[in-house]
C-alpha cells in the first residue's frame, strides 16, 4: 500500500513517523471488498430473478451516484444532465446491436462513443460555473433528446426495442445482465478510486478545497476537471447501456429523463457527498426505500428528495460522512495519513502484501486528514 | 409574409418567456439564486387554479387574484424557510435543494393531478383573433399575455425604483453588509425578492395554462426557456430579459416552421450558441434596474 | 453622566486568531473617541463588532444602558447605532439621492433628511442624480458619512475615513464633525492617521495586536508614549512619520 516511512535510522521504541494511504481498516476493507463481489458475482446460483433484477437496478445506481460524486463531490462539478450520457449510452447499444453487434460487447462501444464525445463538449460546459453549469448540461441532455426524436429509425418518441438478445435464454440473459451490472459498477468505482489516488485526485482535492489557492499553485485544474467530466460521461454511458439492455429497448422519455439525475443526486447526498462510500451507502437506502413502498407509486422518490434536501441543509456530510465523523474508518483510502509509530516492525510475505510493510504494536487515534495530503510522499 | 407573421407570433410568445425569466433573473441579481423549481412552481400555479376555479367559482381569466398572492406567501416562506437556511451552507446546496425542490413538486403533482394535462379556460379570447390582414392573423389571447408580461415587468420595475422596500431590495443586491448597515434585515429582503419571484412565476403559469395544455412535467422546459431569456437578454436588466424572451419566442416560431421538433430545438441552440460566444450573456453582471 | 456606549471585557475572534483582546471602552453623548493602532491591530474588528457584523467571543456590549451584545445588526441600527464602513460600501446601481434615503430604512425618528445632509456636504448636492459608482473617493466617502446619519444615530461609528482621500477631502470630512458632535451625537473613530485622530479626539485609545495599549486625553499623552503603544516598545522615531 505504497506506505513511506520517514525514518533517519531504525532505533527501536523512539517514535517513528510514517505517511501511509491507509490505515489497517482499509487493508481489511480490500479484502472484504474482493470477498463481497464474489459474494455478489454468485448470487444468481443462489437466488430468485426478482432480486438479481432488483440488483441490477441498485448497480446501476450505484454506477450513476459514483459519477455524479466525483463530478460534483471532487471537481464541484452540480451537472443535472448527466442523463444526456445515460440517452447516449442506451442509443449506442441500440445502434450497435441494430448493426448486428452483440449488446454486451456495445457496452465498450456505448462508454467510447461517451467518452469521445464528452471532450468537445467539456470544452462548452466547463467555462461556466455553478448555476450555468448546471442548467447547461441540462439544456445539452434536452437537446440529445430532441436530436434522437428526430430519427425514425431509432424509433421517434416511443422508443425502439433492443435485437440481437433473443437467442439466449431468459434465465441466462437475467445472469449475463447481472455480471455486466456488477462488472459496470464495480468498475466505475475502482476508476473513481484510482483516479483520486493518482496526481489528478491531488490536484482535484486541492480544487474542493480552494480552488483559488490551487489554481495559483499552478494545479492543471480545468485538466482535471476535464477528466472527470469525460469519466463521468463514460460511467453513466456504461449505466445507459445496462437499462437498454436489462429492459431490452430504449425509449427517448426514459433514458434522457432528469429523474436519473435525481435520482443520483439523492442518493449522494443522502449516502455522503465527497467520499467514495457516500454513493454506494446511499444507493442502498434508495433501493431499499424504492422496494419498500413499491406500492405507492411515487412517494418514496418524494420522501428521498425531501430527505436529500434536509441532509444538504442541516447535515452535510451525509450517513456516510457522518459515522466517519465518529468512527475514523475508510475502507477507500484516498487522503494520507501521518502518525506516530513506536515500535515498528518490517512485515514479510502475504502479510506485507496485504497489510504493508510496515507493523505497529498497537493503533493510535490519529485524526484522519483526508483532506491534506502531501505531495512529497509520491 | 408567413415569416412576418411568424416574427409576430414569435414576439408574443416571448412575452410569456419574458414571464418566466423576470422571477428568476430578479432572484438571481438579488441572491445569486437560480430556482431550478421555477418551471415547476409555475406548472403548481396552474393546478392550484384548476383546484381553486370551481370552488371559488371566480372565472379563469381573474383567478391570479387568488393565485398571484399565494404564491407570493409561499415565495416568501420558501425563502425564508428552505433556500436561506441552504444559502447559509452554501451556493452548491442551494442549487441542489432548488433541483430537489423541482423533483419534489413534479412527483407531488404526478401523485394528486396523474399524468393528465390540464388547460385553463379563458372563454372567447382563445377562439377569436384580430385580423391584421389576409396573410397576419394576431390571436386576442396570445397579445394578452404579451400585455400581461409587459404590466408585470413595468409594475415590477416600479417597486423596485419607487418603493421604501424596492430600494432596498436593489441595494442589498449590491452590498448585503452596507444594506444590513441602514437597518435592513437581508433575511427579509431576500424574501421580498423571492415572493415577487414567485408572483411573476405565477402569472406565467396562469399564462401558460390559458395558452396550452400543460402537464405536471412540464416545468422544466419552461425553467431552461426562462434561464435561457436571462442569459441571451444580459443579467439583471428586465428589458434585456423581455429582449431574451422575445428572440427565443421568434426562434420558436420559426423553427416551427420547419418542423415542431425544431421549433422545440432551435431555442435551446440559440442558447447554446450565445454561451460559447459570451458565457455570461451579452451584458455584464449587474445590479436590478 | 452616563455612557452612551458602554464595551466592557470584549474579546473577537476570527477562527484561531483572537482580533480584539479584553478591550473596555466608553463613549458619552457629544464626545469624540478615537481609536489608533497600525494595520491588523483589530480596530476594525472592534468597530464591526460594536455595529453587530461580528459576534464577541466575550464581553458585553452596552448601549444607553440595554445590552446590545446578541442583538442583529439591523436591530443596533434601530436602536441607534450606525458605522461608516470602511471602503464606503455604497449601493452602487442606486442614485446618490437613492443611497441617502435607502439610509432612513429603519425610520428612527430624528432631524436628518436629503436636504440636510445636503447641506453639510454641499458639494454632492449637484451629484445627486447620478449613480453612486461614478462618484470620487471623497465624495462616496460623504454619502457615506450621509447615508448613515440618514438613520439619526446616537452613536456614529466612524472605520477609515482617511483611507483613500485627499489632504482636501479628508479637511472637509474632519471639519463637519465637531458640528455633529456640538448637536449631541456620540463618534467613535478608527484611524490610522493619529494625528487627525489626535486633533479632533477628546480621548483616544490605543490598540496593539487586539489589546489596549494606552488610553487617555491627547493633551495628557506624550508622542514618545503614542509612539510605543503604537509599535508595542520603543522603536526608531523615524518610524513615526511613517505612520502619520
Amino acid at each position: 500500500m505504497s506506505d513511506l516511512a520517514l525514518r533517519p535510522e531504525r532505533v527501536a521504541a523512539e517514535p517513528v513517523f510514517v505517511v501511509s494511504r491507509s490505515r489497517r481498516p482499509a487493508s481489511w476493507a480490500g479484502v472484504l471488498g474482493i470477498v463481497l463481489v464474489v459474494l455478489l458475482a454468485v448470487m444468481p446460483y443462489v437466488v430468485y430473478q426478482s432480486l438479481t433484477s432488483t440488483l441490477v437496478n441498485f448497480f446501476i445506481l450505484v454506477t450513476i451516484a459514483t459519477m455524479w460524486n466525483a463530478l460534483a463531490g471532487y471537481a464541484g462539478l452540480v451537472s443535472v444532465g448527466q442523463q444526456a450520457y445515460i440517452g447516449v449510452g442506451a442509443y449506442a447499444v441500440l445502434i450497435a446491436a441494430q448493426h448486428g453487434i452483440e449488446p454486451f460487447v456495445a457496452i465498450f462501444i456505448a462508454v467510447g462513443v461517451s467518452v469521445v464525445l464528452a471532450y468537445p463538449v467539456s470544452f462548452l460546459v466547463l467555462r461556466l460555473a455553478g448555476a450555468y453549469f448546471a442548467v447547461a448540461t441540462w439544456v445539452l441532455a434536452v437537446v440529445a433528446y430532441l436530436l434522437v426524436l428526430r430519427y425514425p429509425s431509432l424509433g421517434g418518441g416511443t422508443g425502439a426495442p433492443l435485437p440481437g438478445l433473443g437467442n439466449i435464454g431468459a434465465t441466462l440473459l437475467g445472469a449475463y445482465t447481472y455480471w455486466a451490472a456488477l462488472a459496470v459498477a464495480v468498475l466505475a468505482i475502482v476508476a473513481v478510486y484510482l483516479l483520486l489516488r493518482s496526481r489528478l485526485g491531488l490536484v482535484l482535492t486541492a480544487v474542493r478545497d480552494n480552488e483559488v489557492g490551487a489554481r495559483s499553485i499552478g494545479s492543471r485544474v480545468t485538466g482535471a476537471k476535464r477528466m472527470v467530466y469525460m469519466l463521468a460521461a463514460g460511467g453513466c454511458a456504461g449505466a445507459g447501456a445496462m437499462i437498454a439492455i436489462s429492459q431490452l429497448n430504449v425509449q427517448p422519455g426514459n433514458v434522457f429523463n432528469v429523474q436519473w439525475t435525481a435520482y443520483m443526486i439523492f442518493a449522494v447526498l443522502i449516502g455522503g457527498l465527497g467520499t467514495i462510500e457516500g454513493p454506494i451507502v446511499g444507493s442502498i437506502v434508495f433501493i431499499v426505500l424504492q422496494q419498500t413502498l413499491a406500492q405507492y407509486n411515487a412517494w418514496y422518490l418524494i420522501i428521498l428528495g425531501a430527505v436529500a434536501m434536509a441532509i444538504a441543509i442541516w447535515a452535510r456530510r451525509g450517513l456516510w460522512g457522518t459515522l466517519v465523523s465518529k468512527v475514523p474508518i475508510h475502507l477507500f483510502p484516498v487522503g494520507y495519513y501521518v502518525h506516530a509509530e513506536p515500535g515498528v516492525t518490517e512485515r514479510r510475505g502475504l502479510a506485507r502484501l496485504l497489510f504493508g510493510p510496515a507493523r505497529r504494536a498497537k493503533r493510535h487515534p490519529t485524526a484522519p486528514t483526508p483532506s491534506g495530503p502531501t505531495p512529497s510522499g509520491r | 409574409m408567413t415569416i412576418l407573421n411568424d416574427i409576430i407570433q414569435g414576439i408574443l410568445l416571448g412575452g410569456l418567456f419574458a414571464l418566466f425569466a423576470c422571477g428568476l433573473s430578479l432572484m438571481f441579481g438579488v441572491m445569486d439564486v437560480i430556482n431550478l423549481a421555477h418551471g415547476d412552481v409555475a406548472v403548481a400555479g396552474v393546478y392550484l387554479a384548476v383546484v381553486l376555479i370551481p370552488a371559488s367559482h371566480i372565472p379563469a381569466l381573474w383567478i391570479f387574484v387568488l393565485v398571484v398572492p399565494a404564491f407570493m406567501i409561499g415565495g416568501y416562506l420558501v425563502q425564508r424557510y428552505l433556500l436561506q437556511p441552504s444559502l447559509d451552507s452554501g451556493a452548491i446546496t442551494t442549487l441542489l435543494v432548488t433541483f430537489g425542490l423541482s423533483i419534489v413538486l413534479e412527483n407531488v403533482l404526478l401523485e394528486v393531478f396523474t399524468a393528465n394535462s390540464y388547460s385553463l379556460n379563458v372563454g372567447s379570447l382563445v377562439s377569436s383573433s384580430w385580423q391584421v390582414s389576409s396573410q397576419i392573423s394576431v390571436p386576442y389571447l396570445d397579445l394578452v399575455i404579451l400585455g400581461v408580461a409587459i404590466v408585470v415587468l413595468v409594475a415590477l420595475q416600479l417597486f423596485l425604483v419607487r418603493t421604501r422596500t424596492g430600494r432596498l431590495v436593489r441595494a442589498v443586491a449590491d452590498d448585503r453588509e452596507a444594506a444590513e448597515l441602514v437597518g435592513a434585515n437581508y433575511r427579509h429582503l431576500f424574501a421580498v425578492a423571492a415572493a415577487l419571484a414567485f408572483g411573476t412565476v405565477a402569472f406565467a403559469g396562469l399564462a401558460l395554462g390559458a395558452y396550452t395544455q400543460v402537464s405536471p412535467t412540464a416545468g422544466p422546459t419552461y425553467l431552461l426557456y426562462g434561464f435561457e431569456a436571462v442569459v441571451i437578454g444580459g443579467l439583471g436588466s428586465l428589458w434585456g430579459t423581455l429582449a431574451g424572451g422575445l428572440v427565443l419566442g421568434v426562434a420558436t416560431t420559426l423553427g416551427s416552421q420547419v418542423d415542431p421538433n425544431l421549433g422545440s430545438m432551435l431555442p435551446h441552440l440559440v442558447f447554446l450558441f450565445v454561451l460559447a460566444v459570451r458565457p455570461r450573456g451579452f451584458f455584464p453582471k449587474r445590479a436590478v434596474t | 453622566m452616563s455612557a452612551l456606549l458602554e464595551v466592557s471585557d470584549l474579546s473577537v475572534h476570527h477562527g484561531q486568531l483572537e482580533a480584539v483582546r479584553s478591550v473596555d471602552l466608553t463613549v458619552t453623548a457629544g464626545e469624540i473617541v478615537a481609536m489608533i493602532g497600525a494595520n491588523g491591530a483589530g480596530k476594525s474588528t472592534l468597530l464591526r463588532t460594536i455595529a453587530g457584523l461580528h459576534t464577541p467571543s466575550r464581553g458585553t456590549i452596552h448601549f444607553d444602558g440595554r445590552d446590545v451584545t446578541g442583538l442583529p445588526v439591523h436591530a443596533r441600527v434601530a436602536a441607534g447605532i450606525a458605522l461608516v464602513p470602511e471602503g464606503r460600501h455604497m449601493f452602487g446601481s442606486l442614485s446618490v439621492e437613492d443611497n441617502l434615503i435607502a439610509g432612513a430604512y429603519s425610520r428612527r425618528r430624528g432631524p436628518w433628511t436629503v436636504d440636510k445632509v445636503v447641506e453639510l456636504f454641499p458639494w454632492i448636492g449637484e451629484r445627486r442624480r447620478q449613480q453612486a459608482w461614478q462618484l470620487s473617493g471623497g465624495e462616496q466617502q460623504a454619502v457615506a458619512i450621509g447615508r448613515a446619519l440618514m438613520s439619526n444615530p446616537r452613536l456614529l461609528l466612524l472605520d477609515e475615513l482617511s483611507l483613500g482621500l485627499s489632504p482636501i477631502a479628508l479637511g472637509r470630512i474632519y471639519a463637519v464633525l465637531p458640528e455633529l458632535v456640538s448637536a449631541g451625537l456620540g463618534v467613535l473613530l478608527v484611524e490610522q492617521d493619529v494625528a487627525q485622530a489626535l486633533s479632533v479626539a477628546a480621548r483616544v485609545h490605543c490598540l496593539l495586536e487586539g489589546r489596549q495599549r494606552l488610553s487617555g486625553r491627547p493633551s495628557e499623552l506624550s508622542m514618545s508614549e503614542i509612539e510605543a503603544a503604537y509599535f508595542g516598545t520603543g522603536r526608531a522615531a523615524a518610524s513615526v512619520g511613517e505612520a502619520q
